[in-house]
């Protein structure tokens, strides 16, 4: 059971959130016609154990999409961020 | 002095002025205030309370706690029976049914306790054995009889008229038992400052203190710490609760049995910031023939049971043991008149016991005789065999720690030599451990445990005021750690009593390799019953140990799961039953539609018409009536439920034609189009249509079930990969109410409903768009078609939808407008051959579809790159058809799979049809289907086989547009 920390609403459960996947993998730019880039954003995943960046919505609040550091061993949550901040 | 068999004069934590009537297996019986369903059960004298599980062999109450194997009963009857409810586990009420399980056609004559008697047929490994292989199939045969057989209760079918409660609580600090340890933690805790939730799963907190006698120390501390507890604001004590399973974010599911029969248990989801873990331990039974007679229990119950309960449970009592803790058992059973005689492994002891208690030393016992209750006890020592007689065996084989929780979260519980038992392997964060549950079995130690996890606990929160302990004092004798070995011979000797596992079902599993604990435990079930093994568990381990020779360490011990106790799926389905599973999402004009004669149907979250009993008494005869009222006239749908999507912002059409495979860049201001979105890997994701209604905003509709994705993927998109786009995105579904007015008379209809509009075909084509208002609300039309008739799409402000509805209505009836439900919106997309839901399935890609040729090279959407996957180029891939049924009197079904003439009828076949309509045009069943190879086949004849019907119905492949191809009809 997670609580996720929105940068706009305070801590909240996770059933408020929509899993976005991995955070960490860049998305190609949209004039990439590169198709090994695209298999590579669409379909290679570490699945590490240990810290994961990863993109959570909170749907169910202000809507904003998250980057949120979760260890996958023991989900502990070490920090949130609005996408549009971690990324600028 | 001889004690009478069952309640005492005097004395226990039960109120003897509140007696309380109950039945079972409709004997009525009577008990007090305070007393178990199993302490009422033993005053009355009901040694005989069950059936086992396998064997049917008579069973008795064991223990006097949550680790009850036996005594399982159904509780109540009709819509409220709840089987496999432990006796030990349940207040007495007044009008309480308790029933026996397992048993025919009486408790004391079972007539399959003659499985006993196949014993040697039902060992371990007895269904992989029987049913595996050629043998298979007569599983099927057998089952019936194996699962009516052997079993517990059995559930009721009806709904469960009980009110069931899910709620979330916040602490900063959890105590899980209210044992000596667990009220030292609680009270420094809360006395520090910080907000405790202190969790029982008794009907009254102070754990082992609760079966001292009244006039001890241990009766007096706890008096005393109650009421300091009382006085602490920032203490909540909660009883009759079950922390029965520890998850991630430190949080607890508890379990809270129901104050009365009207309430189901209560669901609790407990978040606290830190935890402390003092469940105490359980006593280990003994292993030796015929050990689960009734009258066999664990000692420390039967000192619970004389001293909180009133009861004595026997009048000539053998108490075996391997270690002290027992002996305070003999001691007060004697001074309650009770004959004793202790059989204690041991070559000696250093307890003094007081005359008239015989001590042997060295000994075991061997056998039982009797079998619906005890009458002779054989102990052994090295130099004689006794016979004596008794009708009340103690047995106590140490005790072991309870860790299930504390390893929920992965961390394996680790064997101690010191306390001879398995101990938490250690504490997550947050975490702590407190009392006979790290092993700590003097009260002194439980009680300074507590105190120092207590004060951690409320510092780790920011409470770090300092506490001094609350008095020490000991209790127990120290427990000696004497390790029981276990006596087979003759008749059987039970290490898991539930579920029927016996020492020989372990020797067996050992000769047969199955002696990894984890495979031992699969292969046997022992610890698999509702009492998850928590007496039979060490026994297991020691004797697999023993017979593997290695040391307990090395064997380990299987994984505990949640959860600790059993809970009804009631209880954790909460009030989310029936309409409150899900939320229902209802249009505007939903009530209009109730009040007209609509029968109703789900379409995802949304109610929506499914057909109007007015067009026909069953949806096939209103369906293709409502379709010949929009072909010959006009017709009204409702499709408020679109998704609708506002999109604005100066760089909205660079944003839309990002998203959409086909080009949006160029789409004049009032100007509608119809799009098509994919996914990152090239497969279609939702169509709908973008309405641009002013130069930097435009007007998105998705379809009803993809509207919640659509919507997150544009917020993804512009806030992870194009956040320089200056685009706001806003759902705007349900502040519009939609409807669809299509038929060849639809644009009278919007003249006359519409008098300052000009909705010409010149000031509004097809695809075209004009604003106005309808009582005071925005007004929007869109001449869009989704039918293939002239059609409008018709949007105002949600609050006057029925009352536009009800106008259009009143408009169009002169010429016969009519309201159609979604059977006939699907009918009439199928003959037009549009795509919908079961054809963009989440695998079918544009070309599959036939909508390749509207992208061309385009490129720069969302998955332009991925859809040239090479596999999507196969020309064999299943693609968009059409089919005609060939063959008058029958059918074609939506599902069929697709087959070659004269192909064999097995496997996936070409493809299958995923669409279907009668088609009153074409007086033939139409269908759209995903084939292989597609348009292809042209001509050819396929065999559409619905074996769920055992139908097979020759079919001819076509174009998917069945009716009007150049599209005449909704133009001009």
């Amino acid at each position: 059971v997670l609580r996720i920390e929105c940068p706009c609403c305070g801590l909240r459960d996770h059933d408020e959130f929509r899993y976005g996947g991995d955070a960490s993998i860049a998305r190609p730019s949209h004039e990439n016609e590169d198709i090994e880039a695209w298999y590579r954003y669409v379909f290679m995943r570490a699945n590490p154990k240990g810290q994961h960046r990863e993109y959570w919505q909170h749907v169910s609040g202000c809507r904003q999409w998250l980057v949120v550091e979760r260890d996958t061993a023991n989900h502990q949550i070490s920090g949130t961020a609005l996408v549009r901040k971690a990324s600028s | 002095m001889s004690a009478k068999t069952g309640r005492t004069a005097h004395g226990g934590r039960i109120d003897r002025s509140k007696p309380l009537n109950f039945t079972f297996d409709g004997k009525p019986l009577q008990g007090f205030a305070g007393d178990t369903l199993a302490s009422a059960l033993l005053a009355n004298g009901q040694v005989l309370v069950g059936r086992s599980f396998k064997y049917h062999r008579p069973r008795g109450i064991f223990s006097a706690g949550a680790e009850e194997p036996n005594a399982l009963v159904t509780i109540g009857d009709g819509r409220t029976r709840e089987p496999n409810i432990q006796a030990t586990m349940i207040d007495l009420r007044e009008g309480l049914a308790a029933e026996s399980q397992n048993r025919w056609p009486s408790l004391s004559f079972d007539l399959q306790s003659m499985n006993g008697l196949l014993a040697p047929w039902l060992s371990a490994g007895f269904y992989y054995k029987t049913f595996m292989g050629p043998t298979r199939k007569a599983w099927m045969f057998y089952e019936h009889f194996i699962r009516k057989a052997a079993g517990l209760g059995r559930a009721s079918l009806d709904r469960d008229p009980r009110h069931h409660t899910i709620r979330n609580l916040f602490a900063d600090v959890a105590v899980v038992g209210a044992g000596p340890a667990g009220l030292s933690a609680a009270r420094s805790a809360a006395q520090a400052g910080a907000r405790v939730v202190l969790l029982e799963q008794d009907s009254l907190i102070g754990g082992q203190l609760l079966s001292e006698p009244l006039n001890g120390t241990g009766a007096k501390w706890l008096s005393n710490i109650e009421a300091e507890l009382r006085d602490l604001p920032s203490l909540s004590v909660t009883t009759r609760s079950t922390a029965f399973g520890l998850y991630d974010g430190n949080v607890l599911g508890i379990v809270t049995a129901p104050a009365s029969g009207h309430n189901g248990p209560c669901f609790s989801i407990l978040h606290a910031k830190q935890i402390i873990f003092a469940t105490g331990a359980i006593e280990r039974p003994l292993v030796f023939p015929d050990n689960d007679r009734p009258g066999v229990m664990l000692a420390s119950a039967i000192r619970t049971y004389l001293n909180r309960f009133g009861v004595v449970p026997g009048h000539q009592a053998v108490i075996a043991t391997c270690n002290n803790s027992a002996y305070r058992t003999a001691i007060e059973l004697a001074s309650a008149g009770v004959s004793v005689i202790i059989s204690d492994e041991r070559g000696a002891s250093n307890v003094a016991v007081p005359a008239g208690i015989e001590i042997l030393a060295g000994a075991r016992i061997t056998g039982l005789r009797g079998r619906l209750a005890i009458k002779e006890v054989v102990i052994e020592t090295a130099s004689q065999r006794r016979v004596v007689a008794a009708d009340l065996v103690g047995v106590s084989g140490g005790w072991s720690p309870t860790v299930h929780l504390t390893s929920h979260l992965g961390i394996k519980p680790r064997y101690s030599e010191a306390v001879d038992g398995f101990i938490p392997g250690g504490f997550a964060r947050g975490h702590h451990g407190a009392g006979a549950m790290l092993g700590s079995y003097r009260t002194c130690d439980a009680i300074a445990e507590g105190h120092k996890a207590g004060t951690a606990a409320a510092a780790a929160c920011g409470y770090g005021k300092t506490v001094a302990s609350f008095d020490l004092f000991d209790g127990a004798e120290e427990l000696a750690s004497a390790r029981a070995i276990a006596v087979t011979g003759r008749g059987k000797s039970f290490i898991d009593l539930q579920n029927d596992v016996t020492t020989a079902d372990l020797e067996l599993a050992h000769r047969e390799g199955y002696s990894a604990i984890e495979h031992l435990k699969r292969y046997t079930t022992l610890g698999m019953g509702t009492d998850q093994g928590k007496t039979s568990n060490f026994a297991a381990i020691a004797m697999m140990s023993g017979l593997r020779q290695t040391l307990i360490a090395a064997t380990g011990t299987t994984t505990f799961r949640p959860p600790f106790t059993a809970v009804s799926i009631g209880a954790l389905a909460g009030p989310a039953k029936d309409k409150h599973y899900k939320p229902i999402r209802r249009t505007p004009m939903d009530s209009w539609h109730n009040a007209n004669g609509a029968a109703m149907i789900e379409v995802g979250l949304w109610m929506r018409p499914w057909f109007y009993r007015s067009s026909g008494g069953d949806v096939n005869a209103a369906y293709v009536e409502e379709m010949n009222t929009v072909r010959s006239s006009a017709g009204l749908m409702d499709i408020s439920t679109l998704g609708k999507i506002d999109v604005q912002g100066p760089d909205a059409a660079t944003f839309l034609d990002r998203i959409y495979a086909n080009g949006f860049a160029k789409l004049p201001v009032g100007r509608a189009r119809y799009g098509i979105m994919l996914r990152d890997d090239g497969i279609v994701f939702d169509d709908g249509t973008a309405t641009r209604t002013s130069t930097n905003h435009y007007f998105v509709t998705t379809s009803t079930s993809k509207a919640a994705d659509v919507m997150s993927r544009m917020e993804f998109l512009l806030d992870t990969a194009w956040p320089e786009l200056r685009v706001s995105v806003t759902s705007v579904t349900d502040e519009w109410a939609a409807m669809s007015i299509a038929g060849p008379k639809s644009r009278d209809i919007l003249s006359a409903s519409f008098v300052n509009l000009n909705v010409s075909n010149e000031a509004l084509p097809h695809m075209g768009f004009v604003e106005g208002s309808y009582e005071g609300r925005r007004l929007r039309i869109i001449r869009l078609s989704y039918s293939g008739e002239r059609a409008y799409e018709i949007y105002v402000g949600a609050s006057a939808g029925e009352s536009l509805w009800r106008h259009l209505l009143a408009n169009g009836k002169v010429v016969g407008l009519k309201p159609y439900g979604v059977e006939a919106l699907g009918a009439l997309r199928v003959e037009k051959g549009h795509i919908a839901g079961p054809e963009i399935d989440g695998r079918t890609t544009l070309d599959d579809l036939g909508l390749g040729r509207m992208i061309g090279k385009r490129k720069g959407f969302v998955g332009s790159v991925l859809r040239h996957r090479p596999a999507f180029a196969d020309a064999n891939r299943e693609r968009l058809v059409g089919l005609i049924c060939m063959e008058k009197d029958k059918r074609l079904r939506g599902g069929a799979i697709l087959f070659g003439p004269g192909d064999a009828i097995e496997g996936h076949g070409l493809g299958r049809i995923t669409s279907v309509t009668y088609s009153p045009a074409l007086e033939n069943y139409v269908g759209l289907s995903l084939l292989a190879g597609g348009m292809e086949a042209e001509g050819t004849e396929v065999i559409a086989v619905y074996p769920m019907k055992n139908e097979f119905v020759r079919a001819r492949v076509v174009s998917p547009v069945f009716l009007d191809p150049a599209g005449e009809r909704m133009h001009g």
